[in-house]
């Protein structure tokens, strides 16, 4: 069997093993999708007139404008739930026994991502149908649907390569945790929850400039009017930009965590 | 070749010298005790030469490969199980092994029936299906020594396999480590347990302040520090009589009270009967007597002027007492 190979499958296997760890593990899952979900449902059944106010971007409805934010949430907490179970596996010596495999240490990080955006994949798909089942429709159909579907996988993996350098650097599972908050700060000054074009300053131009602001957009204008081009290449701009960062900052962190022991 | 050979190893931590020029060579099919108390080196000298940590200074091979330059030969060639076995609460043990031999490069068919094998191996065939969190200290120690084996190791670390386990546990876990050994694998094996590396070790290696201080087979180490010798109870007034029976038989030891006699014999148990008989001629009453061999906490005490942490815990230390 060749290296590659190899690696594949342990990537793979190590994948399946974060999948299986976060919906064994409540507090992992609970901000993957509970915490989300009732943030939906309370947001669209609380604040649901907003549409009406002058400025709002035309959409069918709130919740169809809330669903990108939802999986913005999500796929988020996905990210740094990957990373607080890194490090977990740091503390308690389970990443000794990966880093005394035969394997690129490199796909050690590149399982528990795979994992993450297998998590995101999940996340997308769930919010999509709560969506449908409650009457959100998706105003570019199915290849709107995917065009959302891949953002929010590869977003997921993107955030889960931050989380995991986080992690590798730091060995501690209650500093990840401590990051928690940070994501609702980069979440409310982005367009995930509110249009742009209604917040005030500075967090509007903030906003504006928040690569996750894109990311949103982007997973947004199929639901809510249709592809696109704009909206999509700078989605696809912005997750890249993030996963390369998050990659390059894993390898690094992963680097430092070897020498240091 | 050797399976393990060290020359002038090293590893600073900021400035602190946990391990300071280690100089070992572990030949192939041999068991290895590594003794040494908490933070003599020993996890960090283990960690090195499984790869998991590089060291600062020195070079050692494993299998015939660089623990540096060779990293991953050596991690194909080893079987690892370290201390407070690093185990996933949430897998269940077939997962693990499962996951063990994928990490190894093992086909998914052969990993299924390996681990099979494994786990009945370790008698965990019951507990395969259920997560490791529900196991206890032994059976998680077990799954843990299951799993180093999924590749067949040429190598095997165990850092400390035993500690914190139960007599029965540690029992368990010796009789395998004897049977892989009988099987061929090299074992280095850390413990602060002197039972454990004097029941198991071909050889020892003792470790203090991140240096070796000595290094031997068990036997030749405590022979090394001087003979068995008698301790004799006696009742206050036959003292002065009895050291004069004793006299002829073998040297006298400095006395510790009023009441003991200690004579060094030169044949150990061999010589019971000659004191036996010389007090009886000599007409004296003996309180006990009791045969005491040099131990490697004797061997510790004289190399490094203190005891091993946790002694007694793995069992008595005068395996080769007589009470009479």
């Amino acid at each position: 069997m060749s290296a590659l190979t190899t690696n594949a499958r342990v990537v793979t296997a190590l994948g399946a093993r974060s999948i299986r760890q976060t919906f064994r593990r409540p507090q992992l899952i609970a901000p993957i999708v509970v915490f989300p979900t009732l943030l939906l449902a309370i947001q669209t059944g609380g604040a649901g007139s907003a549409v009406e106010l002058p400025g709002f971007p035309p959409v069918q409805s709130f919740l169809q404008f809330m669903l990108a934010g939802a999986m913005m949430q999500s796929l988020m907490l996905a990210g740094n739930s990957g990373g607080i179970a890194m490090a977990i596996d740091i503390e308690m010596g389970f990443t000794d026994r990966l880093f005394a495999a035969p394997i690129s240490r490199f796909s050690i990080v590149l399982g528990r991502l795979a994992g993450t955006a297998a998590l995101g994949l999940f996340s997308a798909l769930w919010f999509l149908a709560i969506g449908l089942a409650f009457g959100a429709e998706i105003a570019a159909g199915v290849p709107g649907a995917l065009i959302a579907i891949v953002l929010v996988t590869v977003a997921a993996l993107a955030i889960g390569g931050i989380a995991a350098a986080i992690a590798l650097r730091t060995g501690t599972a209650s500093v990840v945790q401590g990051m928690f908050p940070l994501v609702f700060v980069v979440l409310f000054l982005s367009s995930a929850f509110f249009p742009q074009e209604l917040m005030i300053e500075p967090a509007k131009t903030i906003a504006e400039y928040n690569p996750f602001s894109f990311i949103v957009e982007g997973v947004r204008e199929p639901i809510v009017a249709g592809v696109g081009a704009s909206e999509l290449l700078a989605a696809t701009l912005a997750v890249t930009g993030i996963a390369l960062l998050g990659l390059g900052l894993s390898a690094r962190a992963l680097r430092h965590r070897l020498r240091v022991g | 070749m050797a399976a393990i050979a060290v020359e002038g190893l090293e590893r600073a931590f900021e400035g602190v010298h946990a391990v300071q020029g280690v100089d070992l060579e572990v030949g192939a099919g041999e068991i290895y005790g590594f003794l040494g108390p908490n933070g003599a080196g020993k996890t960090t000298t283990v960690r090195m030469l499984t790869t998991l940590l590089l060291p600062t200074g020195g070079r050692a091979t494993v299998a015939g490969h660089d623990v540096v330059d060779e990293a991953r030969q050596v991690r194909a060639s080893i079987g690892v199980a370290l201390q407070e076995a690093a185990l996933d609460p949430l897998m269940t043990g077939r997962e693990l092994i499962r996951l063990q031999a994928t990490l190894h490069g093992l086909p998914a068919a052969e990993g299924r029936r390996r681990a099979d094998r494994l786990l009945e191996r370790v008698d965990l065939v019951d507990a395969a299906d259920r997560r490791v969190g529900t196991y206890s200290g032994g059976m998680q120690r077990r799954l843990d020594l299951a799993a180093a084996l999924v590749h067949e190791p040429r190598v095997l670390f165990l850092d400390e396999p035993t500690t914190g386990l139960d007599p029965v546990s540690r029992k368990t876990i010796w009789e395998e480590v004897r049977a892989l050994n009988d099987a061929g694998t090299t074992v280095f094996l850390t413990t602060q347990y002197l039972e454990e590396a004097d029941r198991l070790a071909d050889n020892v290696g003792i470790i203090d302040r991140g240096r070796i201080v000595a290094e031997g087979t068990p036997a030749a180490l405590k022979a090394g520090i001087g003979r068995p010798h008698v301790r004799l109870q006696l009742e206050e007034g036959s003292i002065a009589a009895a050291e004069e029976a004793c006299a002829r038989i073998g040297r006298l030891l400095p006395p510790v009270d009023g009441k003991t006699v200690l004579v060094e014999v030169e044949r150990g148990a061999a010589d019971i009967p000659r004191v036996v008989r010389a007090l009886d001629e000599a007409g004296i009453e003996v309180g006990s007597l009791e045969l005491v061999r040099p131990s490697l906490d004797d061997v510790f005490v004289a190399k490094t002027g203190h005891h091993l942490e946790k002694q007694g815990e793995a069992g008595g230390e005068d395996e080769g007492a007589l009470a009479v």
